[in-house]
């Protein structure tokens, strides 16, 4: 007997999901196979809602689908060219909103950003840049923090204070001003106690907590990325269930 | 006046022709002449315009990444500033030997860059000049032309520079602004897979490379009036060779020639290049003026790239190579060649060179696998010298304890040419210019001179021949009065 003919179902872009109460859109979707573009969700933290990049539709209103609990029959937008084209401008607005020179950048071909707006098809930034000036920290023996890329998503904010237990990060300022802090007097990262085995060390999507003195030694062609797109890798990441049925099918 | 038509004793009074914008690599220069009432040329000047900043903007970074970084300096020869970088970031983390595996590997990635960058500039960029003529119909000046009349030559050029990039890409990871050379070694090996492909073809790389020296060598003993005295001038040589004297272009000591091809100063570790070599700056251009220390701006600038290189070794490590340079040698009957149009015959003997050395770099299964990195004691300087296809390339940092950037200084093979090119084009311009009517065909005679040098500047938009180009002439008011302009099709119209 499927186990899946016992589990409530919702509709996303046609097609049923299956779903446990309790988990949301997002998890739902990404446990069954199906890609929603993200960006500051984590399978290993509570949903943060705050990028917006995956956004999705339910009879008419637009929801976080990281935060949107999964309800029986809900009937679920995603991959429509409107909702699409809302996520590409998202993206482009966070490429211009800080500074993004991929082509030197040690975490191109990691990067989440860059993969996100590769999938998405976003070729340019289009919108005007803002070229703010964010001093990089690079007081730390170990690690480099390069604030220039920050997307202000939170994952090191959760993670230091979750799993580390230490709360080196924080944001501080509001609207535009908002901007990634170290918890230390001085506002150096020298002097906290973050260290290199901290979970805060490899959540960042983007390049702005790095290790030092070992950017580009994994060569082209063995990166993250260069296997294959984020759409599909994401999917790894979520515990699998059956394949869902196709509306209407037995 | 230290130079011959470099400032006019009264440039108020005389008309102004302007050629702007030269390309420079992703970026521009200009060329003034100013002419007196009977348009006799009494001042030229090579201008590089633009402010390129990068010994600016790669301050406050962290030093691992500036190989990568200081690529996007240019789009035609960015491996030969990768790997500068990289030799100087070699200091930097104390790795004074990198492993056999990783100089093998770096120089396998430098001799595509050479080859690549050759064959483009011979067969691209100059062949449309040489195999037309210097002022032959615009519309065919171009390697579209070279391919409708001599589609046998203009073949082999194109795979000849895709050979040399997919040796890049195997040893870099991509055709332009790979990653392969980090601090202290490479990040990568050639597999076998990779090593069987580049072999296959590697044998009919050196054929077409010794008949890309036969072709350059041909078109000069054809028209040798013309092209021993064209923008021909004569001048020090500077370039790397190996300890032993070898033409080396990955590494080695510096080594300077006069004139007459006596040594002023060899075996000089590059470690303080300053010691022996300092700028000038000249209120009319960005470009500084290089110069021998010890024989002041006047007598001590130089030229570097394939004309000195070829000329200050004293052999050449491979053989077909070497035959051609002693070939070329003997050409100069005992006295050093310092015609401007020489150039494209040295370049292709080190073509040549580069195609030999890859194929046995190929052979050697060093590039299979060894060590990758080695690191010692951290130092606070590094310096970085290679011969890139223009010349020497001269990358020097400081790196603070935070391990980032706070000083960098680079002189770029074009830099290093300055006065060379400025001497040359005044010898066009005295010659094809003066008291004549300004046409595009002679026009294109200061390019050709500039071309030969194979600069940065004709990388960019002259990638087809068509570089656009606007002549001014404007009296003594600074009103203009003519002017003919060159769009980036090719197509001259009235002002």
């Amino acid at each position: 007997m499927n186990v899946d003919l016992q589990r409530p179902v919702f509709v996303l872009d046609g097609v049923d999901v299956p779903f446990t109460t309790g988990q949301t859109v997002m998890q739902a979707a990404l446990a069954a196979g199906h890609y929603i573009p993200h960006l500051c969700y984590h399978p290993e933290f509570k949903p943060h809602g705050s990028c917006k990049v995956c956004t999705v539709r339910v009879n008419g209103q637009t929801f976080a689908s990281c935060t949107l609990p999964a309800q029986p029959g809900m009937e679920v937008e995603s991959n429509t060219d409107e909702l699409n084209d809302k996520r590409r401008t998202l993206v482009q607005m966070l490429f211009v909103e800080g500074n993004h020179f991929c082509p030197g950048c040690e975490k191109s071909g990691n990067c989440l950003l860059q993969a996100v707006a590769y999938d998405l098809g976003v070729m340019s930034a289009e919108l005007d840049h803002l070229f703010p000036n964010r001093p990089i920290d690079a007081s730390h023996p170990d690690v480099l923090l390069e604030f220039n890329r920050c997307i202000l998503c939170e994952l090191c904010i959760r993670a230091s204070a979750e799993i580390d237990g230490k709360s080196v990060f924080a944001l501080s300022g509001r609207g535009i001003t908002k901007h990634l802090i170290v918890n230390a007097e001085s506002g150096r990262l020298a002097d906290t106690d973050i260290a290199l085995t901290d979970k805060a060390m490899e959540v960042c999507p983007v390049g702005v907590i790095l290790p030092k003195r070992v950017g580009f030694r994994v060569p082209i062609g063995q990166r993250r990325f260069d296997a294959s797109p984020i759409s599909a890798q994401a999917l790894e990441d979520a515990p699998r269930t059956p394949a869902p049925r196709a509306r209407g099918q037995a | 006046m230290p130079f011959e038509l470099e400032t006019a004793a009264n440039p108020g009074s005389l008309r102004r022709v302007v050629i702007e914008p030269v390309t420079r690599v992703e970026g521009h220069g200009k060329v003034t002449i100013l002419l007196d009432n009977d348009d006799h040329v009494q001042q030229v000047r090579l201008h590089i315009v633009e402010f390129r900043g990068f010994e600016k903007f790669v301050q406050g970074r962290p030093y691992w990444e500036v190989p990568v970084m200081v690529q996007r300096l240019c789009g035609i020869c960015p491996v030969s500033h990768h790997l500068a970088a990289a030799k100087a970031m070699d200091q930097i983390v104390g790795a004074h030997h990198v492993s056999p595996t990783a100089d093998k590997i770096r120089r396998l990635m430098h001799y595509g860059q050479i080859l690549q960058s050759h064959a483009l500039h011979f067969f691209h960029l100059s062949s449309p000049d040489l195999l037309f003529g210097f002022d032959s119909d615009v519309a065919k000046r171009n390697i579209v032309g070279v391919a409708a009349e001599h589609p046998e030559i203009a073949t082999q050029g194109v795979l000849l520079r895709k050979y040399g990039q997919e040796v890049i890409r195997v040893t870099a990871g991509k055709r332009v602004h790979g990653t392969g050379a980090i601090p202290g070694g490479v990040n990568k090996v050639v597999t076998v897979a990779e090593r069987d492909e580049l072999l296959a073809d590697a044998y009919q790389v050196v054929a077409w490379s010794r008949a890309a020296v036969h072709l350059a060598k041909k078109l000069h003993l054809a028209n040798v009036g013309l092209y021993n005295s064209f923008g021909a001038f004569r001048s020090n040589m500077l370039s790397l060779v190996a300890a032993d004297g070898a033409m080396d272009l990955y590494h080695g000591v510096l080594r300077a020639r006069d004139d007459a091809g006596r040594i002023i100063f060899d075996g000089v570790n590059y470690d303080r290049y300053w010691d022996q070599l300092t700028e000038e700056v000249k209120p009319w251009s960005y470009m500084k003026f290089p110069f021998i220390r010890s024989l002041g701006p006047e007598a001590g600038w130089y030229k570097v790239g394939p004309l000195a290189r070829v000329q200050n070794c004293d052999h050449i490590p491979t053989p077909l190579a070497d035959a051609e340079r002693r070939e070329f040698i003997d050409f100069g009957g005992g006295q050093p060649i310092h015609a401007t149009l020489a150039f494209h015959w040295a370049r292709m003997i080190e073509m040549l060179f580069a195609a030999e050395s890859i194929k046995d770099l190929l052979h050697d299964d060093d590039i299979l696998g060894g060590e990758l990195v080695t690191t010692g004691e951290r130092q606070e300087r590094g310096v970085g010298v290679i011969e890139a296809p223009r010349g020497t390339l001269i990358h020097h940092y400081r790196v603070n304890e935070d391990d980032q950037i706070v000083r960098a200084n680079l002189i770029v093979s074009t830099t290093h040419n300055n006065q060379a090119m400025n001497e040359s084009i005044r010898q066009v311009a005295k010659r094809y210019l003066d008291g004549r009517q300004l046409t595009e065909g002679l026009l294109n005679h200061i390019e050709v001179a500039i071309r030969a040098f194979d600069p940065c500047l004709s990388c960019a938009t002259h990638a087809l021949g068509k570089m656009p180009l606007v002549v001014e002439l404007v009296d003594a008011g600074g009103e203009r009065i003519d002017a003919v302009v060159r769009n980036g099709d090719g197509v001259c119209v009235g002002g």
